[in-house]
């Protein structure tokens, strides 16, 4: 009986998608709803909550930390967009093209680094990024005669390094994803094009970018998200969660410090629940604009 | 001429994005004071050079192979569970129209575009109250249910053809049995790509391990790693050779997948 029950074919479905209801339940839902009611307590691990209404929220939007370390995360992440989109996306174009010779090895070389753990590859830059003079970056700046940089003290400096340590892990990463979007695009297009007399740069623009689009979509997507949410880059990258005015401190770094460091866990999940928003609000006008709700319908 | 410059283009990167390998494998043959003084550098200096790190890894008093250790179970255990649920659910949403599928999707989308440690708190106390904390399934269970893996089975799954579904149920075969016995061997090379990307995540994870792992049996690579850092001195000697051979693991799980690969990724998450 109750096996005829669950074999059937309008009960089936909901056996598959049965883990998934439990996990989300258990470890995003109910997580996420405490966390939006420890945004509205004073809360310490151990004792009873206080309930402080919005008092979290208004703190926040004075406190110059929180304030700074939502700057760098921003920035960072528009960074990253920057750097880790029309770049990968260009390099795929590239190896893609008849003209590359030695395609898988390029591939798989440029993939090495997301290999590499936050733990290895941070520790890396930080001693690529060194202050002495005999640390990579600044051995080879000297080859230009430029005076040894404190990367790691400076703010702009240190953005740029954690961008440079983004751009060598991941723009194999999207460099694969573009590829893989260049695979679906029917050769048809480009054949009547070339009919046309269209020029390798008219070809690109009005054939392949457009094509590309849930690609970049997509990669835009978890960029933002990544972006958004990094925090144990600059953790290895300076040797703990504290940088020099902070000027390593992300939105997570904040929430890490407060809720976990310092055990203020109100106020850390206000943090938390600004992040999302922010996060959200990026991601969801991002689809908007680039038409995706409509594509999810059918 | 232009297949010169993309060449080019191409070598020069690839220098590029060697030059960190190439000076970790150099430094872990120079004595870790090296690196205090002169941070990461690409000099061959024979006369400081030698095994002593190496020996050191194999022979000295240290944690290096249990944390290997532990990553590997963790690792094998953690992507082997996560491909099977993911996997299973993704069927779930790819084969059938049923109530409520909508919804239930559009909290995956969610889950891909929350940033998950904003539940870094909230979730802390709930694995402590859960009795959970030092506990591998900690690490785990949250995420057997990936909603990344989720939605890319999921779209690889669209373009199976339904007649291969109805085709089973004509030979009176069961839904389940459908799934497992026709479904899963088509999904192999979407199961290399996720096992590459899933094996990634978790051989490299830190954050979330790092909370709940306390006791220093316990610890993965990353933590260990991250453990020879410490504001009083930090372990180079140990550091950068192990930092070297941490890598070995997971590159040698992407060459062996690495053909199904891309082909993975091409059926996958991207094709919108």
């Amino acid at each position: 009986m109750i096996k005829k029950f669950v074999y059937s074919q309008k009960v089936a479905p909901y056996v598959f998608v049965l883990p998934f209801i439990l996990i989300f339940l258990v470890f995003w839902f109910f997580p996420l709803v405490n966390s939006f009611v420890m945004s509205f307590q004073d809360r310490m691990l151990g004792q009873d909550p206080k309930w402080i209404g919005g008092a979290n929220y208004s703190k926040l939007l004075t406190d110059k930390v929180f304030l700074t370390s939502i700057k760098n995360s921003i920035v960072y992440m528009l960074g990253t967009l920057v750097l880790l989109i029309p770049f990968p996306m260009l390099f795929a174009v590239m190896i893609n093209s008849k003209l590359m010779m030695g395609r898988e090895f390029f591939k798989s070389s440029f993939f090495l680094p997301a290999l590499t753990s936050v733990a290895v590859a941070g520790t890396i830059f930080r001693l690529t990024f060194g202050e002495m003079e005999g640390s990579l970056m600044n051995s080879f700046l000297g080859l230009f005669g430029v005076e040894p940089i404190k990367f790691l003290k400076d703010g702009n400096w240190s953005m740029a390094a954690l961008l440079i340590l983004a751009c060598w892990r991941w723009t194999g990463v999207n460099m694969l994803y573009y590829l893989s979007g260049l695979k679906s695009i029917d050769n048809e297009y480009y054949e009547a094009a070339s009919i046309d007399g269209a020029s390798a740069w008219q070809k690109f623009r009005t054939i392949t970018m457009p094509l590309l689009k849930p690609t970049t979509v997509y990669v835009t997507t978890i960029s933002v998200y990544a972006g958004l949410a990094m925090f144990t880059e600059s953790l290895m990258m300076f040797n703990g969660n504290k940088s020099p005015q902070n000027i390593g401190l992300t939105i997570v770094g904040y929430l890490y410090r407060q809720g976990i460091e310092q055990n203020k866990l109100g106020y850390a999940a206000a943090v938390g629940i600004v992040l999302l928003v922010i996060a959200m609000v990026i991601n969801l006008t991002q689809l908007k604009f680039s038409g995706m709700f409509k594509k999810e319908e059918d | 001429m232009s297949r010169i410059v993309i060449i080019c283009l191409f070598i020069i990167l690839f220098v590029i994005i060697m030059i960190p390998f190439y000076a970790v494998a150099l430094s872990s043959f120079k004595p870790g004071e090296s690196l205090v003084r002169y941070g990461l550098n690409l000099s061959l200096d024979f006369e400081i050079m030698s095994f002593d790190n190496f020996i050191f890894l194999f022979t000295g008093e240290h944690d290096y192979f249990v944390w290997f250790w532990n990553s590997m179970i963790l690792t094998i255990v953690q992507v082997v569970l996560t491909l099977f649920v993911s996997a299973f659910v993704a069927y779930g949403f790819a084969a059938y129209h049923f109530k409520g599928k909508n919804f239930l999707f559009i909290c995956v989308l969610l889950i891909m575009m929350v940033p998950f440690e904003i539940l870094l708190v909230p979730l802390y106390s709930l694995i402590n109250d859960l009795g959970m904390v030092n506990s591998y399934s900690a690490i785990i269970l949250p995420g057997i249910a990936n909603a990344a893996t989720i939605f890319f089975f999921r779209q690889y799954l669209r373009s199976i053809p339904k007649e291969i579904i109805q085709s089973g149920r004509v030979d009176g075969a069961n839904e389940y049995a459908i799934y497992f016995r026709l479904i899963m061997p088509i999904m192999k090379p979407s199961f290399a790509a996720m096992a590459i990307l899933n094996g990634m995540n978790s051989w490299n994870n830190l954050l979330w391990p790092f909370m709940v792992l306390g006791d220093q049996s316990k610890y993965t690579l990353p933590i260990g790693l991250k453990t020879l850092l410490t504001p009083y001195g930090n372990n180079y000697d140990l550091l950068i050779v192990g930092s070297f051979f941490s890598i070995i693991p997971i590159f040698i799980l992407f060459i062996a997948f690495q053909k199904y690969f891309i082909d993975g990724m091409t059926a996958g998450a991207v094709k919108g």
